[in-house]
């Protein structure tokens, strides 16, 4: 029984917006089944006691105070941008979402 | 979009068959000087892109630290709401693929909010005065704002090709608290004003902790409205619509009642309700399908790597509970005692966004009475003409408490002193720079006032004759013409009395 079927993947790839052929979707299913199995045997180990680690370092309540710094000019905002236009960027429109 | 209007059943069949439930989610933008995770300014109004830098625009290699003061914020709120705060909690992606977030998820809380449980006492106005109703809080999380899209191009989105979106980042990042109540029950036919009257109240509230300015319609306080309809009280939840886009507390209570009179419509036509996000129209007031609604687990949620967990320590929560200011509720009773107004009176001033004016008036040395004429009639008016709240006319308290005290000392009367409020509100200076340029004084020369009464009794000599004859009640129109004569300048009740002195008749 593998951990993730190929149907999965291919809503995992919707997701992601990834255009995966079909091929693709065969052989990513089999190497994430893999690697999944592998990590699941870590699960094995750990014990009720045990918490996830979400955060290696032992530290919390890392703050900034509330102070202005400079941003940005908007030309080097934009330097990577696709298009540019009246100062923004210009994306193309996702239809069916708001 | 829909071409079809919705069909809607008459409100009151409806809430007579249904009993709706409400979840209010409000998004209350932070009034910090910076982002949530970066040291950009937060101005409203920046030029496009001029408050950005690679943390908030999601650039390689950067990283993002918490703003200790929304933190501070975001407890605050749950303190005053009486949530429990949590001693441990982390921050966590919600991923989502869409252009008004840079890094292509957004940093917020999802199963360990900072805070968790409480309530909000709300007064909801009915004919009879303030009905108090208690809203239990589920939770309050922080997250980051979005940046603002525009779409471009085709109106009808058939010309694909021409359509695309211009996107600002100046509001990425920008620190928001999310409220969400748990389900409110029970409302029956008042749950639209229960919904306004929470908004209101919790507005009143996050003004009052001084974390945010909470201007609905620049979208620094959103709210996210849930309705759902069941057959009776005993009944399981049916499927709820969320409407979003929801930008001030009027639309708060229409878009609730709209949802109330469709999702009627579409159950007692034997049809059930989709479960999906809709949006509020404020020009039309109408809602109107958008996407259906993304399952949780495909926001795929995971802790934040890149931010360690905050751990709020109880000195730290005891300290900020120390700065909770008086809570909005607390202050109503207070200056309703100390004005000595009814709760209906309470009401229609809270109603009218009066209260901090009014106050501040009466701080400003106005007797409580003459403020409130003032900021619930005339300037009520006028407010409502150009479509704004009181408070936000150009008219400061102290402008308004000095126009009552040049009243009460008789220099103005209560028409003159409208003519210097116009003016006032017409941007033409302070009171007094009014009554100096426009010469409004008032003609409290007794001389010249006779001079002007002989003047009307000879251009009336008929009715002068019947006052002389008795008939009192005449003298209005003798009066009427002094007042016309000395351009309203003159203290109407002491004309009166000059004429009938004139005319030897007794009042």
């Amino acid at each position: 029984m593998p951990s993730i079927t190929r149907d999965e993947v291919a809503h995992l790839a919707r997701l992601a917006r990834l255009d995966l052929t079909d091929e693709h979707l065969d052989r990513l299913a089999a190497e994430l089944d893999v690697i999944l199995t592998s990590v699941a045997t870590v699960a094995e180990v750990a014990t009720a006691d045990i918490p996830p680690t979400s955060h290696p370092l032992p530290l919390t309540n890392v703050f900034r105070e509330d102070v202005v710094h400079p941003s940005l000019a908007p030309e080097q905002a934009l330097a990577a941008a696709p298009a540019v236009e009246d100062q923004r960027f210009r994306v193309p429109r996702i239809l069916d979402e708001e | 979009m829909s071409a079809q209007p919705d069909a809607l059943l008459p409100f009151a069949d409806a809430v007579a068959t249904f009993d709706p439930v409400l979840g209010l989610e409000v998004h209350v933008e932070l009034g910090t000087a910076t982002k949530m995770f970066c040291g950009c300014p937060t101005g409203f109004g920046a030029p496009p892109n001029t408050q950005t830098c690679p943390t908030c625009l999601g650039l390689p290699g950067s990283l993002p630290v918490v703003n200790r003061v929304a933190v501070e914020s975001a407890i605050r709120i749950g303190l005053a709401l009486h949530s429990d705060i949590a001693p441990w909690c982390r921050f966590a992606r919600k991923n989502y693929f869409y252009p008004d977030m840079p890094k292509n998820y957004q940093v917020s809380q999802y199963d360990e909010p900072i805070a968790v449980g409480g309530w909000l006492d709300v007064d909801v106005p009915t004919p009879d005065g303030p009905r108090r109703v208690r809203v239990e809080i589920e939770r309050a999380h922080m997250e980051e704002d979005t940046g603002k899209t525009t779409h471009q191009g085709g109106e009808t989105g058939r010309i694909h090709g021409a359509d695309y979106s211009l996107v600002d980042y100046n509001r990425a990042g920008i620190p928001l608290i999310e409220i969400v109540t748990k389900p409110i029950e029970g409302t029956g036919a008042s749950a639209p004003e229960v919904a306004r009257a929470y908004v209101a109240e919790l507005r009143a509230l996050v003004r009052a902790l001084g974390v945010s300015d909470a201007h609905m319609h620049q979208g620094s306080l959103r709210c996210d409205v849930n309705v759902s309809l069941r057959r009776g009280p005993d009944q399981p939840y049916g499927t709820r619509s969320e409407t979003k886009n929801v930008n001030s507390l009027r639309s708060t209570e229409r878009a609730v009642r709209y949802e109330i009179q469709r999702q009627a419509a579409v159950l007692a036509g034997g049809g059930r309700v989709v479960q999906e996000t809709r949006h509020w129209h404020e020009d039309t007031g109408l809602t109107t399908p958008g996407r259906s609604k993304e399952q949780a687990e495909d926001y795929r949620y995971f802790p934040e790597p890149d931010l360690v967990p905050l751990a709020p320590s109880d000195e730290w929560v005891a300290q900020l509970r120390r700065t909770l200011p008086e809570m909005p509720a607390a202050r109503r009773r207070r200056l309703q005692a100390d004005w000595a107004v009814s709760d209906f009176e309470m009401q229609s001033i809270v109603n009218a966004g009066a209260l901090d004016p009014i106050e501040a008036t009466v701080a400003d040395g106005a007797d409580p009475a003459a403020a409130r004429k003032w900021w619930l009639g005339e300037l009520a008016r006028v407010a409502n003409e150009r479509g704004v709240e009181v408070g936000e006319l150009p008219i400061f308290p102290a402008d308004v408490a000095r126009v009552v005290a040049l009243v009460e000392s008789g220099a103005l009367t209560d028409t003159l002193a409208r003519r210097v409020v116009d003016g006032v509100l017409a941007g033409e200076g302070s009171p007094d720079d009014v009554v100096a340029a426009r010469g409004l004084k008032v003609v409290d020369d007794d001389a010249a006032l006779l001079a002007a009464i002989d003047e009307a009794l000879a251009a009336n000599a008929e009715v002068a004759e019947k006052i002389r004859g008795g008939k009192v009640q005449a003298a209005g129109v003798v009066v009427g013409a002094v007042m016309k004569a000395t351009r309203g300048q003159a203290d109407a009740a002491r004309v009166r009395e000059l004429l009938l002195a004139r005319l030897g008749v007794s009042g």
